[in-house]
C-alpha cells in the first residue's frame, strides 16, 4: 500500500473544492455502512437536502422519477455544484455531455409526437413550410409538430425542466452511498459556455473535449480545447439538432418502411407481437426447466 | 610504430567517445516517440505521442477519433428496436453486452420487464460475452509482455464460446438478439449440455494461464509496480469494471444497481486487489473470467421455464423521459443516458462507454515511465477501440 501513496504523490494538483471546509450538515448525512442504507429513499432525500443547504438557490429543479435523481443548477453554479457533489461523496465521474431540445429537424427521421401518430416525413416537412410562413420564431425551429410548438420553453425538456435550447448532462456516482446523481444546468442559446470540470474531475477533461465539438459549447477553464475526435479543420457542431445528416437528406432511412402502421393494424394497436407468438408456442410444449434445449419458437 | 602505441591511441579514442556519450547523455534532447495508429497493443488505431527523456517518458497524449462513426448521432435516425444493430459495434468482442443496457433503458421508459426466462437467458450471454472477452486478454496480455503461446491458447478456448453465442443467436460477433421485453429465440436443444462442458474447459483454460503466467519472472517483473492507479486518482477519471477494482475499490455493478438481470439470485465473489498496478488488473480480470464461468453452469441449473416474450405493441413508441441503465460490462461500466420525446426513436441518446474513460487516464499514468511499460500499461487497462471511438 505505500506504493500507492507514493504515486499519488505524483497526482494532478488537489482540486480546489478539496480546499473548504466540510460543513457539519453535511459530515451528518453520510450513511456509515458500505451496505445499502435502510431506504435508499432516506439516502437519495440526505443528499438533495445537503445539496439545498451548500447550493442554495441555485438549485432550480429536481426530480426523483424511478429512484434516480435529477438536479439542475444555474449555469453560474455549475463549477460549484461539482465541486459540493464531489465533497459530499460523489468521487466517482461517469460521464459528462450536453443536450440539444430543439425538435429534429431532419425530415427523414419522423419525429411523431405523441399526440401525432400518424405523421411520416413529408407532413413533418409541409407543417415546417407552413410555420415557416408564420413568424421568424417558428421558422428557425421549424419541426414544430404536436407538443413541441413554439420556441424554447414551450419544448418538452425532460426531468428537472429546463428553460433553454441548450442543457449541460453529468453524471456522478457515489461509491460508498451506491447512489448517482444527474446535474443538469440551462445554457444559453447564442453563446453557450460554463466553466470547466477538468479541475475537480480530471475525467471531464475528454468529455467536455467531446462535447464542445459535439455541441459547440464552451468550457472556460478548461487546459486543452481542442478537438477529440474530429479533424481539426471540420466545422459545425454535429451533435446539435439542426446539423443535417447528410446521408438521410439525399435518401431517406428504408429502415423507417418496417415501423409503419399496417392499414389492418390502425385499428387495433394491440395486436399479438411476432414473438408473443413464438411465446405462446413455447408455453403450449412447457420446457423442463434446466433440462436440455428447448424449442426455437416459430422461427 | 609499435603495437603499444597503436593500443594507446585506440585507448584514446576509446575514451574520447566514451566523454562524448556522457556529454551526450547528461544534455539529452527530448525525442517525441509516435505509436501507432497501427499498433499491435491498441485494439484498432489509437495514436500515442510520448516525448521522451532518455527511456523516460515526459508526457504523452492520446489522439484518437480514427474510428469515430458517430453512433450518438446515427442512433437518432433510428428506431428503437434498430438501435442494438448499431451499438453491436461499439465494443465489438462483447456485442451482446452493449445491447442490453440500452434495451434496459428502453424497458425502463416503456414499463415493460422481460418475463424470468429471458432475464436468465440474457444474463448468460451477458456472462458468455464476458468470458468470449476477457479470455482474449488474459491470452494477450502475454503476447504484449514478449509471451506468444497464451494467445493461441486464448484464440481457441474463445472460439467454443463464440460457437455458444452463435448457436443461440446465429452471430459469432454481432448477436442483434436482444428484444425490448424479451429475446429474439429461445435456447436451441442440446446447448445447455454444450455450455457445462465449455464451462469447465474454460475454467481448464483459466488454470492453465495462472500456470503459465502467474509466477512467472518475466512476467511479475515487468507488471508488478508498473502503472499504479491510487484509487482516489481512478475513480475521479471514471475508471470501472477490473481497472478500479484492481485498485481495491470494492464496486461492481452486478451487486450494486438495481438490475431486473439475475445476478442477484446467484452465488459469486467480487474480486479485488490492493494493489493497482498492472499485474493487479490481469490477476483480477482472471478471476473475474473463472468467477463468470461459476455463473454461467449456476444460472444454467436454475433456468425457469416459461415464456420469452413480453406483451409488446408490435410499433414500438416509447414514452416521453429520460432513462440512464447502465450494466458491469467486460470492459467497465457501460451506460445509455436514453432521452424520448415519444416518438418512434430516441431523441437523444448519449452513450457512455467504459473504454473513453479508462483510456483518458492514460496521459496522466504514463507521466514518468518507461518506454517498454508503455506497452504493458496499455496492455493492462484493456480497451478496445470502438468502445472509446464509438
Amino acid at each position: 500500500m505505500s506504493r500507492l501513496s507514493s504515486a499519488d504523490a505524483g497526482g494532478p494538483a488537489d482540486p480546489a473544492g478539496e480546499a473548504e471546509t466540510v460543513p457539519e450538515v453535511v459530515a451528518d448525512q453520510g450513511p456509515s455502512g458500505d451496505e445499502t442504507p435502510a431506504s435508499v429513499d432516506d439516502a437519495r432525500q440526505a443528499v438533495l437536502d445537503a445539496l439545498a443547504t451548500e447550493l442554495g438557490d441555485d438549485i432550480v429543479g429536481t426530480d426523483t422519477t424511478r429512484d434516480d435523481m435529477w438536479v439542475r443548477v444555474r449555469p453560474e453554479a455549475w463549477r460549484r455544484a461539482a465541486e459540493t457533489a464531489k465533497m459530499l461523496g460523489f468521487d466517482y465521474f461517469c460521464f459528462l455531455s450536453g443536450l440539444d431540445w430543439a425538435p429534429s429537424t431532419s425530415v427523414t427521421r419522423g419525429e411523431v409526437s405523441a399526440s401525432d401518430p400518424g405523421d411520416d416525413g413529408e407532413e413533418v416537412a409541409t407543417a415546417a413550410a407552413d410555420a415557416a410562413d408564420d413568424d421568424a420564431e417558428a421558422a428557425e425551429y421549424p419541426a414544430t409538430t404536436g407538443d413541441d410548438a413554439g420556441g424554447p420553453g414551450n419544448w418538452h425538456t425532460g426531468y428537472a425542466g429546463g428553460d433553454s435550447r441548450f442543457q449541460m448532462l453529468a453524471r456522478l456516482y457515489s461509491i460508498r452511498r451506491r447512489l448517482g446523481i444527474t446535474l443538469k444546468a440551462d445554457l444559453d442559446e447564442e453563446t453557450p459556455s460554463v466553466e470547466t470540470w477538468s479541475q475537480v474531475y480530471p475525467g471531464a477533461d475528454w468529455h467536455e473535449r467531446e462535447t464542445a465539438e459535439m455541441f459547440g459549447f464552451d468550457f472556460v477553464g478548461h487546459p486543452n480545447l481542442i478537438k477529440l475526435y474530429l479533424p481539426g479543420e471540420f466545422e459545425g457542431f454535429p451533435l446539435r439538432k439542426d446539423f443535417p445528416l447528410l446521408s438521410r437528406e439525399v435518401k431517406p432511412w428504408p429502415g423507417l418502411v418496417d415501423v409503419e402502421p399496417m392499414p389492418e393494424e390502425a385499428e387495433e394497436p394491440a395486436a399479438p407481437t411476432e414473438g408473443e407468438q413464438a411465446a405462446t408456442e413455447a408455453e403450449a410444449t412447457p420446457a423442463a426447466s434446466g433440462a436440455s434445449g428447448t424449442e426455437g419458437g416459430a422461427k | 610504430m609499435t603495437a603499444v602505441s597503436d593500443q594507446h591511441r585506440l585507448a584514446y579514442i576509446g575514451s574520447q567517445a566514451a566523454d562524448a556519450r556522457v556529454n551526450v547523455e547528461l544534455q539529452t534532447e527530448e525525442m517525441t516517440l509516435n505509436l501507432g495508429p497501427q499498433h499491435p497493443a491498441t485494439h484498432g488505431t489509437l495514436r500515442l505521442i510520448a516525448r521522451l527523456d532518455g527511456e523516460q517518458v515526459v508526457a504523452a497524449d492520446v489522439v484518437c477519433g480514427y474510428m469515430h462513426r458517430g453512433y450518438e448521432k446515427l442512433v437518432e435516425v433510428r428506431t428503437f428496436p434498430q438501435v442494438t444493430t448499431l451499438v453491436n459495434r461499439i465494443d465489438w468482442l462483447s456485442s451482446f453486452a452493449n445491447e442490453v443496457p440500452f434495451i434496459l433503458a428502453a424497458e425502463q421508459l416503456m414499463e415493460v420487464e422481460a418475463p424470468p426466462r429471458a432475464q436468465y437467458i440474457r444474463t448468460i450471454l451477458f456472462e458468455l460475452s464476458r468470458i468470449a472477452n476477457v479470455s482474449l486478454f488474459i491470452g494477450e496480455m502475454g503476447v504484449q509482455l514478449g509471451a506468444l503461446t497464451p494467445v493461441f491458447f486464448a484464440f481457441r478456448d474463445r472460439e467454443y464460446v463464440l460457437n455458444l453465442i452463435e448457436a443461440v443467436t446465429g452471430g459469432r460477433f454481432h448477436p442483434n438478439y436482444d428484444r425490448i421485453g424479451g429475446l429474439k429465440d429461445d435456447l436451441p436443444k442440446g446447448w445447455i449440455v454444450e455450455t457445462h462442458q465449455t464451462m469447465q474447459r474454460l475454467r481448464e483454460f483459466c488454470d492453465e494461464l495462472e500456470d503459465l503466467l502467474m509466477g512467472n519472472e518475466i512476467f511479475e517483473a515487468r507488471t508488478r509496480g508498473v502503472g499504479v492507479i491510487p484509487p482516489e486518482v481512478g475513480l475521479s477519471y471514471g475508471l470501472s469494471g477490473a481497472n478500479i477494482r484492481a485498485s481495491g475499490v470494492d464496486w461492481d455493478l452486478r451487486r450494486d444497481a438495481a438490475s431486473p438481470l439475475v445476478w442477484k439470485n446467484l452465488d459469486w465473489k467480487v474480486w479485488t486487489h490492493p494493489d493497482g498496478d498492472s499485474f493487479a488488473r490481469y490477476w483480477v480480470r482472471l478471476q473475474e473470467t473463472r468467477e463468470a464461468t461459476r455463473m454461467v453452469d449456476q444460472m444454467l441449473d436454475g433456468l425457469p421455464s416459461g415464456s420469452i416474450q413480453a406483451k409488446v405493441p408490435r410499433i414500438i413508441k416509447v414514452p416521453a423521459g429520460e432513462a440512464w441503465a447502465h450494466t458491469e460490462n467486460p470492459l467497465g461500466e457501460m451506460g445509455y443516458y436514453v432521452v424520448s420525446k415519444g416518438g418512434l426513436g430516441p431523441f437523444r441518446c448519449k452513450i457512455r462507454s467504459a473504454s473513453f474513460n479508462n483510456i483518458s487516464i492514460v496521459p496522466w499514468l504514463l507521466k514518468g515511465v518507461y518506454v517498454p511499460d508503455i506497452i504493458t500499461i496499455l496492455a493492462s487497462l484493456y480497451f478496445i477501440l470502438g468502445d472509446i471511438d464509438r
